[in-house]
C-alpha cells in the first residue's frame, strides 16, 4: 500500500497567527499591486470595445499590421501576437459608442489593405459599453448570492461561525486571486469570473470536508480541547485534502498547458485558486472558528462551556440516528 | 457524440449577437397615434384647440384647449382615453393639458413591441434558411434585448441588415409637391405646415438638377404594412429590380376607396419615412402595387431582401446591436481540439494515478468516473444544452469533483481499516459516514452553481450547466455505483477480509 501521508501530526491552530499573518500580507500586496495599476485590467467583455482573432497565411508582420490599424482610423488598437501560431489577436476600444459591428469593419477593412486575401477571420467580438457595465454587474451579483447561499447553508448545517468563517476563507481566496491577476498583469474577464466561483465551490468543499471532521470527532470526543480537535480533524482529513487537490490541481493544469488560449486566463485563475484555496481552508477557516471561541469564552465563560455540545446538537440533528447526547 | 450533444457556437462557429429594441419608437408611435384620435374626437365635439403635440415619448400635450368646454375635455380623457393620466394643466399658454400614458400601460406596450419584434425577427431568419437558430428575450426586465445565435453564420452584414430594416410600408395621400427642399414645402403653406400633414423625403431625384425631392403628404396612412398580403421581387417598367406587393381583402377594400375617391392626385408609397416613388392615380387600384428602387433602381439583392422583410411584417421598433460575437468555423475546431486533449490529459494522469495509489480500488474510481462522464454527456443530450468552451472545463472539473470523492472514501476506508476494523465494516462505515460530508459538499457546489446558472449569462451559463448536471451525477456514481461495486467483491469472496486498495 502506498501511503503518502500517516499519523500526520502538525500543529496547524498553533500557527494561526503566522498564517493569518500570510494571509494579510498577500491581500495587502493585491492590494497595494490595484491601487498603483488604478483598478482591474477588463476584458473586452467586461469594458466594451471590439477583439477580433485573425489568422494569417504566413507569419504575419506585426509592425505592418500596427501601421495599417494607425492609418486607417484603429491608432486605439493593440494587435498582440499568439506565440507558435500565425495567429493576431487585435484589441480596439474605438468606435464603442456605435453600432456593435462598427469596431470589427473598420479593423478589417484596415487589414484588407495590406493583407487582402492573406487571413482569415478567426473570431470577433463587439460589445458595447452597456452590456459591459451589465455583465460586470451581473458577475458581482451572482459572485454575492452565491456566497449568502453558501453562508446559510452551512450555518443550517452546522452553526453559523463555522458558515462566517468558511465563506471568509472564500472571500480571502477570491481576493487573493484577484490581487495575482493585478499582480501578473492579467486579463479580467467572463471566463475568469467563472473560474472564480469554481474556486468557491471548491474552497467551500475542502472546508466543508475539515468541518464535517470536527463535527465528527466534537461529538466521539468531549473531553478534549477545541483547539486539539481542529488540530487532528485537519490532520486526519490531510491525505484527502492534499490528494484531492493535488488531483484535480493535475486537470486544471492541464487546462492551462493545453486549453489554448481562450481559457488560459480561466486556468490560470483555477491554478492559482486551487493551491490558496487548500491553504484557506486549512490555515484560514479552522483558526477563524477558534479564535471566534475563544474570544466568546473568555468573555463570557458560562456559555463558551457548552459551545461544543451545542456543535453536537446540530449534529444529532442532521444524523438523525444518533441519539441526543446529554450536556457534558 | 458530436450529434447526439449540441455543440455551442464557440465550438462550432456561428455569430452570436445582442440587440436592443428601441421601445421608445414605440411609445412614440402609440402618442401619435393618440394625438391623432384626440384630434379627431374633438373635432367632433366642435371643441376649439390651438396645438396638439407630443412633447416626450409617452406625453402629449393639449395647448389653448377652449376654457368653456374644459368638463367636457376632462370627461372625453376619462372616457375615450383610459390609458391615459392627466398630469398637469399648467402651461405657457392657459388650458394646456398635460396626458401622460400610464406607466403600467408604457411597460406592457414596450413588452409587447420586444416580442413583436422577436416574432419579426423570427419570421424573417426563418425565411433565410439558417439552421438552430436561438431567438430569445435577454437581460432583465425592463432592458428590452433580444439574443439571437446564429449557428454557420460568419459574415453575419445581410442577415443583420435584414433583422434590423424597419421595414415600415405606409401608403400616403400626397397634398402637393414635389419640392426642392423641406423649407420650400413650408413656404407653400405659409411657413408652417399643418398638422394633419407632414414633409418626406423622396429617394427620387429631380432629373434636371440631380438634387432631392421632397412631399408634402396626408400624415395619417391610407394603407400600412399590416395590410399586406404578400410580396415579391419584380421588375418595374423600366425593368429594373422592384418589389410588388399585394394587400388583403381589407386592404383592398380601402386602397379601392382611397384610389377611387383621389382620381388624379398622386399616392406616395413610403418605406421607413422614405417616399420611394409617387405615382399618380389613374384608375381604381384594389389589391396590388409596386415600390421602384428611385432613378437607379434597387440591386437585385436588395430586391429580394425587401420583399423578405415585407412578407414578414414591420418592426414595431427600432433595432440597436449591443454585442457581436463572430466565430469563424476554424477556431471553433481549434478549441474542441484543444478541449479535448486537455481532457484527455485530465482523465488518463488521474486514472493513472489512482490505479497506482489505489490498486483495484482505482478500477472502482476509474468505472465510477467515467459512469461519471456518461451520464454527464447523456444528460446534456437529453436537455439539449449546447456544450460550449467553458462547458468543457465544466466538463474537466466534474472529472476534479469525481475524483474527490472517491479520494474522500478511500482515505476514510484506509483509515478505519488502521483502525483495526474488518473489510466489511470499513467500507460499511466509512461510506456511511463520508455520505454527510458529500452530501454537504455537493449541495453546497449545487447552491453556488445555481446561483451561477440563474444569475450568470452566456459562458457563465454554459459552465453552471455541465456542473449542475455533473454534481448530480457523481453523488450517484461515487455513492451509489462504487459501494456496490465494493459489495460485490467482497460478497464475492471467500474470505473478505483483505481489501485492495
Amino acid at each position: 500500500m502506498i501511503e503518502l501521508f500517516r499519523d500526520i501530526k502538525v500543529d496547524w491552530l498553533g500557527k494561526r497567527k503566522l498564517f493569518l499573518a500570510i494571509s494579510g500580507g498577500l491581500m495587502l500586496l493585491g492590494l497595494i499591486s490595484l491601487v498603483i495599476k488604478g483598478g482591474f485590467k477588463y476584458g473586452v467583455d467586461f469594458k466594451g470595445g471590439t477583439i477580433v482573432q485573425v489568422r494569417f497565411k504566413q507569419k504575419p508582420d506585426v509592425e505592418k499590421i500596427r501601421q495599417l490599424l494607425r492609418e486607417n482610423g484603429a491608432a486605439d488598437s493593440q494587435p498582440q501576437e499568439i506565440a507558435g501560431r500565425n495567429d493576431v489577436i487585435i484589441e480596439f476600444q474605438g468606435a464603442k459608442e456605435e453600432d456593435a459591428s462598427a469596431g470589427r469593419s473598420i479593423i478589417i477593412s484596415a487589414l484588407n489593405k495590406g493583407f487582402q486575401g492573406q487571413f482569415e477571420v478567426l473570431s470577433a467580438t463587439s460589445i458595447g459599453p452597456k452590456v459591459g457595465d451589465d455583465l460586470k454587474r451581473q458577475a458581482v451579483f451572482a459572485t454575492l448570492y452565491a456566497l449568502g447561499g453558501i453562508l446559510v447553508y452551512i450555518a443550517f448545517r452546522f452553526e453559523w461561525i463555522y458558515g462566517a468563517a468558511a465563506v471568509f476563507a472564500v472571500f480571502h481566496d477570491t481576493l487573493v486571486t484577484l490581487g495575482l491577476f493585478s499582480i501578473f498583469n492579467r486579463e479580467i474577464n467572463l471566463t475568469v469570473i467563472a473560474a472564480l466561483l469554481t474556486l468557491v465551490g471548491y474552497s467551500v468543499n475542502d472546508t466543508i470536508v475539515v468541518f464535517d471532521r470536527v463535527r465528527e470527532n466534537l461529538k466521539i470526543r468531549r473531553r478534549d480541547e477545541l483547539e486539539t480537535i481542529m488540530n487532528d480533524s485537519i490532520n486526519q482529513t490531510l491525505s484527502r485534502t492534499i490528494l484531492t487537490s493535488g488531483l484535480t490541481f493535475l486537470t486544471v493544469l492541464a487546462l492551462f498547458v493545453f486549453g489554448g488560449e481562450i481559457i488560459n486566463h480561466f486556468a490560470f485563475a483555477m491554478v492559482v485558486g486551487i493551491i490558496v484555496g487548500t491553504y484557506s481552508s486549512i490555515a484560514i477557516a479552522a483558526p477563524l472558528v477558534l479564535v471566534y471561541t475563544n474570544i466568546r469564552g473568555r468573555a463570557v465563560p458560562q456559555v463558551a462551556v457548552p459551545t461544543r455540545p451545542a456543535v453536537a446538537k446540530t449534529v444529532a440533528k442532521t444524523v438523525a440516528k444518533t441519539p441526543k447526547p446529554k450536556r457534558a | 457524440m458530436k450529434e447526439r450533444v449540441h455543440l455551442g457556437l464557440d465550438l462550432k462557429g456561428g455569430t452570436h449577437l445582442v440587440l436592443q429594441v428601441v421601445t421608445d419608437d414605440a411609445i412614440r408611435a402609440e402618442t401619435d397615434q393618440a394625438i391623432d384620435s384626440t384630434r379627431q374626437e374633438l373635432q367632433k365635439q366642435n371643441i376649439i384647440f390651438r396645438q396638439l403635440t407630443r412633447t416626450q415619448s409617452n406625453t402629449l400635450q393639449a395647448v389653448g384647449v377652449d376654457p368653456n368646454k374644459d368638463a367636457d375635455f376632462r370627461r372625453i380623457l376619462n372616457e375615450r382615453f383610459t390609458e391615459w393620466d392627466l398630469v398637469s394643466t399648467a402651461g405657457e399658454v392657459p388650458n394646456t393639458y398635460t396626458i401622460r400614458l400610464k406607466p403600467p400601460q408604457e411597460q406592457a406596450y414596450r413588452q409587447q413591441s420586444v416580442d413583436q419584434a422577436i416574432n419579426t425577427i423570427r419570421n424573417r431568419i426563418d425565411q433565410l434558411g439558417v439552421g438552430e437558430v436561438v431567438i430569445q428575450k435577454h437581460g432583465g426586465p425592463g432592458e428590452d434585448e433580444i439574443l439571437v445565435q446564429l449557428p454557420g453564420v460568419d459574415d453575419p452584414a445581410r442577415v443583420k441588415n435584414i433583422m434590423q430594416s424597419t421595414a415600415q410600408l405606409e401608403l400616403k395621400l400626397v397634398d402637393s409637391g414635389p419640392y426642392p427642399s423641406q423649407a420650400a414645402a413650408a413656404q407653400n403653406y405659409g411657413g408652417f405646415v399643418p398638422s394633419n400633414l407632414e414633409v418626406l423625403p423622396s429617394v427620387e431625384r429631380d432629373v434636371a438638377s440631380a438634387e432631392g425631392t421632397y412631399y408634402a403628404v396626408q400624415q395619417v396612412a391610407s394603407i400600412t404594412g399590416r395590410d399586406l398580403k404578400g410580396a415579391y421581387p419584380s421588375r418595374d417598367e423600366n425593368g429594373r429590380p422592384a418589389v410588388s406587393f399585394n394587400l388583403n381583402a381589407d386592404g383592398a377594400q380601402r386602397m379601392g376607396r382611397v384610389t377611387g375617391e383621389n382620381m388624379g392626385k398622386m399616392l406616395a408609397i413610403v418605406l421607413d419615412k422614405r417616399i420611394q416613388s409617387a405615382p399618380r392615380i389613374n384608375g381604381r387600384i384594389t389589391d396590388s402595387g409596386i415600390i421602384t428602387g428611385g432613378a437607379s433602381g434597387f440591386a437585385p439583392q436588395a430586391a429580394q431582401d425587401l420583399a423578405l422583410v415585407l412578407r414578414s411584417g414591420a418592426l414595431p421598433a427600432s433595432i440597436k446591436y449591443l454585442d457581436e460575437e463572430v466565430v469563424g468555423p476554424t477556431l471553433g475546431a481549434d478549441s474542441i481540439r484543444a478541449g479535448l486533449i486537455a481532457a484527455v490529459v485530465a482523465l488518463l494522469s488521474v486514472v493513472v494515478f489512482m490505479l497506482v495509489y489505489y490498486k483495484l480500488s482505482g478500477v472502482n474510481a476509474t468505472i465510477a468516473m467515467v459512469l461519471n462522464l456518461i451520464i454527464l454527456f447523456g444528460a446534456m443530450a437529453y436537455f439539449g444544452a449546447a456544450l460550449t468552451l467553458p462547458g468543457i472545463a465544466g466538463v474537466i472539473l466534474t472529472i476534479g469533483v469525481g475524483i474527490d470523492s472517491n479520494v474522500l472514501i478511500f482515505e476514510r476506508i484506509r483509515e478505519e481499516l488502521r483502525a483495526g476494523k474488518t473489510a466489511v465494516s470499513a467500507v460499511v462505515t466509512s461510506f456511511g459516514r463520508v455520505f454527510i460530508t458529500l452530501v454537504d459538499t455537493h449541495l453546497a457546489a449545487l447552491i453556488s452553481a445555481t446561483f451561477l446558472f440563474l444569475f450568470g449569462t452566456g459562458p457563465v451559463k454554459g459552465f453552471a450547466v455541465t456542473l449542475v448536471i455533473g454534481l448530480v451525477s457523481n453523488m450517484f456514481t461515487a455513492v451509489f455505483v462504487s459501494r456496490t461495486l465494493f459489495e460485490w467483491v467482497l460478497n464475492r469472496r471467500q474470505r473478505p477480509e483483505t481489501i485492495s486498495i
